[in-house]
């Protein structure tokens, strides 16, 4: 047992631990230790809570925290990359889940109940935020996995007048607050079960409405959301570290999610309500010119022929685990002397990085994967573009057509190199759904089919002479 | 409109001004192509290839030089070809205007307008048409060639039957295009190759041609805006000079390849490391015909000193091949011009308004400077942010006011909460506001690609309201409470480990 002053410090230590731990992962050399932090820190948290007064069911917490840590183990060691932001949409589902619980046991606690006055309002009502941000949470990471995973179609669903029932719905949840309050001992518990099932009706509404591109954003915000969830606990529970924690993992969301909106160019605000904002006001300028294609072996001659050679990888790379082969063909091209680069777009795949994470799988090295603006300076130079599995992160609408949906997101202006490949599965369009003028240049050529067989067919055309 | 191919009058320059190849081009872009009798032979390109290509041959220069509406020529015109040209005739050559301004005068007075080649400024779009990078590929190459064929052995290192071979090593200096294609050509024949350059940034560059870069421990970097190097301080110079005397013993060739446009070539092999060098060893002066980088270099010339080291002064030129290149260059800067169709001279172009050094009788050199190197924005930077700078006054006078306003109603919304709320909340509040800011200023140093990770480690982190459950178990199985906490105790620690281990694979693979 440890005194509550004891306790105090080893939750003072633990946050300056998760600081750290968040702060390591400023770069790539420091982000293990940054990880290291971290699980001092929750190891640290959980010891010094569980050893604390007043805590009971040991056997119930050990158990449960033996199950839990062997489903993580198997889970986290067996998803693949590609399937990442499925895994932590799921992740932070947990968390709103885990908030909901907690609110429901600490109205429940028999320790609230002895509250009066003020005291006893405020923590009724900060029971009511911290359930109500839970279950936002939770069936909205729940629907973000859905549709990441692809049982949920990606499109988003909108229907007229959903913000007036948001807030309808909201408004609604004020009056069974304070409902809630007034109601003497445990009777609010009725009104606690309808606003749950309210606000899981509008985390599944939120996310719902929001498109296939935007998910990234989608993942950063409900990111977002599980820590001001676990900080609503912290005030519920007066439990500083919660609190700490929770507005640190709260406010490091809310900026993945800004940034990611930068790089879309979309209002913050209208991604979060949902669909495209204010949308197009004209129809798309016609796209005109001829789409060109080529067979594995002229585009092989494409490459063989490049100095320099960029790639641009997107979503399709991901889905076809093509990160393995283009691995072996940029070896191949460096060691033939050719400089070859990766650029990536803030927002290429469906989750901030997940580019990144997928090429350092395949162990290509850190110092040639260049993001957007670095690659951009050096395009027109470049003799050869690959993209593999992009499409609207590469489209010149979004620079020069102001009736694009997309118009105005800074993209990879890949079609200033001297040639373009485009390989893609078919000529559909990409998740924003618009047309991609840059397959009609004349410089560009498509080469379809699935990206991981393309390109391991164009190395085993280079590795023939 | 009709472009003619004058046969190059100086002895020594074996290029022409067209291939049959970019003849074809020419007559692509509309033009009539006329190149006098024996114009390509010294570059092995016969007259029936170009008449088969579609030129029409004249047999005298005065002809010729007549003929065209626009002359492509590789050297500047003699005097005696100038007579026989005539106003408002267009001229595409190497001029040299820096050093050439009696012959800037002359060409005026006659009222042609001559395009240097040599003067297009090396800016991205003009990449095409740089004569001077095109050839300067081609010198590299030879370099190394020339380089090899006199220095008696092997570049790369073999293990025989007859013995161990150890590679030779490969100096260039100045990593510009020739020297950058030197080391490609000596790298891909398998010597060991290093390179020096007063400029920083181009390490990465001669790393990424297969060269270590050698540096010296001075601080300084020799990037201009024009994108050729500055003349160093007298300690840089120093320290240069001890490199290069200690690599001048090591080294088997030296290859220099550093010019500046308009000026004597910068003196950087001296005497006595020359005479620190091995017997055999060579070095292949690219600056030979302005001075030489070489204090021994003689121009044109190929000897051996006294010490048994051979210093090139000449090289081939590849005729063909630069031909080829110098055609393709010319053809695209006319491409650039509108082809024969609209075919016009657009002063306000920011390559032909440099290059057309003489214009309607008059000499338009030098051109005003234009900023180049691409990889130092923070040049341009400065200049743009010249202009700006009052309106941000401004702007940083409004955003002020804002921010006041802002502040003045958190700091009354605080005043009304602290009215209401008791003291245990305010002091979880003041703990919870304090940690969004920390949170704010951490993250925004987080790196771009280690996104996914911090999104994992958050996640893992957010875990901790395992805390909650922690706290609301009791000792009796039987209670909801205790069932309600025992699910949020397993769903929290799925959370931390799955979030934790799945961070820690994830950054295992990172490598540099």
């Amino acid at each position: 047992m440890i005194s509550a002053q004891v306790q105090l410090a080893s939750y003072l230590f633990a946050s300056i631990l998760f600081i750290l731990s968040l702060g390591g992962l400023s770069s790539q050399e420091s982000a293990k230790r940054g990880v290291l932090f971290g699980i001092v820190g929750m190891i640290i948290a959980i010891l010094s809570t569980v050893l604390g007064e007043g805590v009971q069911g040991h056997i119930y917490i050990i158990a449960a925290i033996a199950i839990a840590s062997l489903i993580g183990i198997i889970v986290a060691r067996k998803v693949e990359m590609t399937s990442m932001p499925q895994l932590v949409a799921i992740l932070h589902s947990f968390v709103g889940l885990a908030a909901v619980l907690v609110g429901f046991g600490s109205y429940m606690d028999p320790k609230t109940q002895a509250l009066t006055g003020v005291e006893h309002n405020i923590h009724l009502v900060e029971i009511f935020i911290g359930v109500f941000i839970g279950a936002i949470t939770f069936t909205g990471s729940v629907i973000a996995w859905g549709k990441l995973e692809g049982k949920i179609r990606s499109k988003p669903l909108v229907y007229p007048g959903r913000h007036l029932v948001n807030i309808a719905l909201v408004i609604v949840c004020a009056i069974l607050c304070w409902m809630f309050l007034v109601a003497p001992g445990t009777d609010g518990m009725m009104h606690l079960y309808i606003m749950t099932a309210i606000a899981s009706f509008i985390g599944i509404m939120l996310v719902m409405a929001i498109g296939g591109a935007d998910m990234p954003v989608v993942v950063s915000m409900l990111n977002s959301y599980s820590g001001w969830a676990a900080a609503a606990a912290g005030f519920m529970l007066g439990n500083d570290l919660l609190i700490v924690t929770g507005a640190l993992v709260g406010s490091s969301g809310a900026i993945l999610s800004i940034i990611m909106c930068e790089a879309m160019n979309r209002s913050f605000w209208s991604v979060i309500f949902g669909g495209f904002g204010a949308g197009p006001t004209g129809p798309a300028k016609e796209v005109t010119g001829e789409v060109t294609s080529v067979n594995h072996q002229e585009a092989s001659q494409l490459v063989k022929d490049a100095k320099s050679v960029v790639i641009v990888p997107g979503y399709g790379m991901a889905v076809a685990k093509a990160q393995f082969p283009v691995h072996e063909l940029i070896q191949k091209l460096k060691k033939d002397g050719k400089e070859v680069r990766f650029g990536i777009h803030p927002v290429a795949g469906r989750l901030p990085g997940h580019m990144n994470v997928l090429l350092a799988e395949a162990n290509v090295p850190y110092d040639i994967v260049l993001e957007m603006e670095e690659i951009n300076e050096d395009l027109p130079e470049t003799d050869l573009v690959m993209i593999i599995g992009a499409n609207d992160i590469v489209n010149p609408s979004a620079q020069d057509d102001e009736n694009s949906p997309i118009y105005g997101m800074p993209v990879i202006e890949a079609w200033k190199a001297k040639n373009v490949i485009v390989m893609k599965r078919s000529m559909a369009t990409g998740y924003a759904g618009v047309q991609n003028p840059l397959f009609f240049k004349e410089n560009t050529d498509m080469l379809y089919g699935d990206a991981k067989d393309s390109v391991s067919k164009i190395n085993g055309f280079l590795l023939e002479n | 409109m009709k472009v003619s191919i004058p046969k190059e009058s100086s002895v020594e320059e074996q290029r022409v001004g067209a291939t049959p190849k970019t003849v074809k081009r020419l007559i692509k872009q509309g033009f009539d192509v006329y190149v006098e009798k024996g114009a390509g032979e010294k570059a092995n390109y016969s007259d029936q290839l170009y008449q088969e290509a579609g030129a029409e041959i004249l047999s005298s220069p005065e002809e010729t030089f007549a003929k065209g509406d626009i002359v492509l020529k590789v050297q500047p015109v003699s005097d005696a070809e100038l007579l026989w040209m005539k106003k408002d005739q267009v001229m595409l050559s190497y001029l040299y205007p820096a050093t050439n301004q009696e012959l800037l005068k002359k060409i005026a007075a006659k009222g042609v307008n001559a395009i240097a080649m040599d003067a297009i400024p090396r800016i991205s779009r003009a990449q095409k048409m740089d004569v001077l990078s095109s050839m300067a590929n081609i010198a590299g190459y030879r370099s190394v060639i020339e380089g090899a064929n006199h220095f008696g052995r092997f570049l790369n290192g073999q293990i025989t039957a007859a013995g161990k071979v150890d590679p030779a090593k490969v100096l260039v200096i100045g990593a510009g295009v020739a020297g950058l294609a030197a080391i490609g050509a000596a790298n891909s024949l398998g010597a060991i190759v290093r390179a020096f350059d007063t400029r920083k940034e181009v390490a990465e560059q001669i790393e990424s041609m297969g060269a270590s870069f050698l540096t010296v421990e001075i601080d300084e970097d020799g990037s201009t805006s024009s994108g050729y190097s500055k003349v160093m301080s007298k300690e840089f110079i120093e320290a240069e000079m001890k490199l290069f005397s200690e690599q001048a013993k090591e080294v088997d060739i030296i290859i220099t390849t550093a010019q500046i446009p308009g000026r004597e070539a910068p003196k950087l092999i001296m005497d006595y490391h020359v005479k620190a060098m091995k017997p055999g060893s060579v070095i292949v002066d690219l600056a030979a015909s302005t001075g030489g980088n070489c204090t021994l270099t003689k121009n044109g010339e190929i000897y051996t000193t006294d010490n048994g080291v051979t210093i090139i002064g000449k090289l081939d030129q590849l005729p063909a091949q630069a031909s080829q290149l110098y055609g393709n260059n010319l053809c695209h800067l006319l491409d650039d011009m509108g082809k024969n169709e609209n075919f016009a001279i657009d002063m306000e172009d920011a390559i032909v308004s440099r290059a057309m050094v003489t214009y309607n009788g008059q000499v338009n050199w030098p051109p005003e400077p234009l900023p180049v190197s691409p990889q130092k924005p923070h040049q341009e930077e400065s200049e743009l942010s010249l202009v700006p700078k009052i309106s941000e006054v401004e702007r940083s006078k409004k955003k002020t006011q804002k921010l006041f306003t802002t502040l003045t109603i958190i700091g009354l919304l605080l005043y009304l909460l602290g009215r209401v709320a008791p003291a245990e909340f305010m002091q979880h509040f003041t703990v919870f506001v304090l940690s969004v800011f920390v949170g704010w200023q951490v993250i925004w140093n987080v790196s771009h690609s280690l996104h996914t990770p911090l999104m994992a480690v958050t996640n893992a982190i957010s875990g901790i309201i395992i805390i909650g459950g922690l706290l609301l178990t009791t000792n009796d199985i039987s209670n909801p409470l205790t069932i309600i906490a025992f699910v949020a105790i397993l769903v929290a620690s799925i959370n931390i480990v799955g979030g934790f281990v799945v961070t820690h694979r994830m950054l295992k693979m990172f490598k540099k």
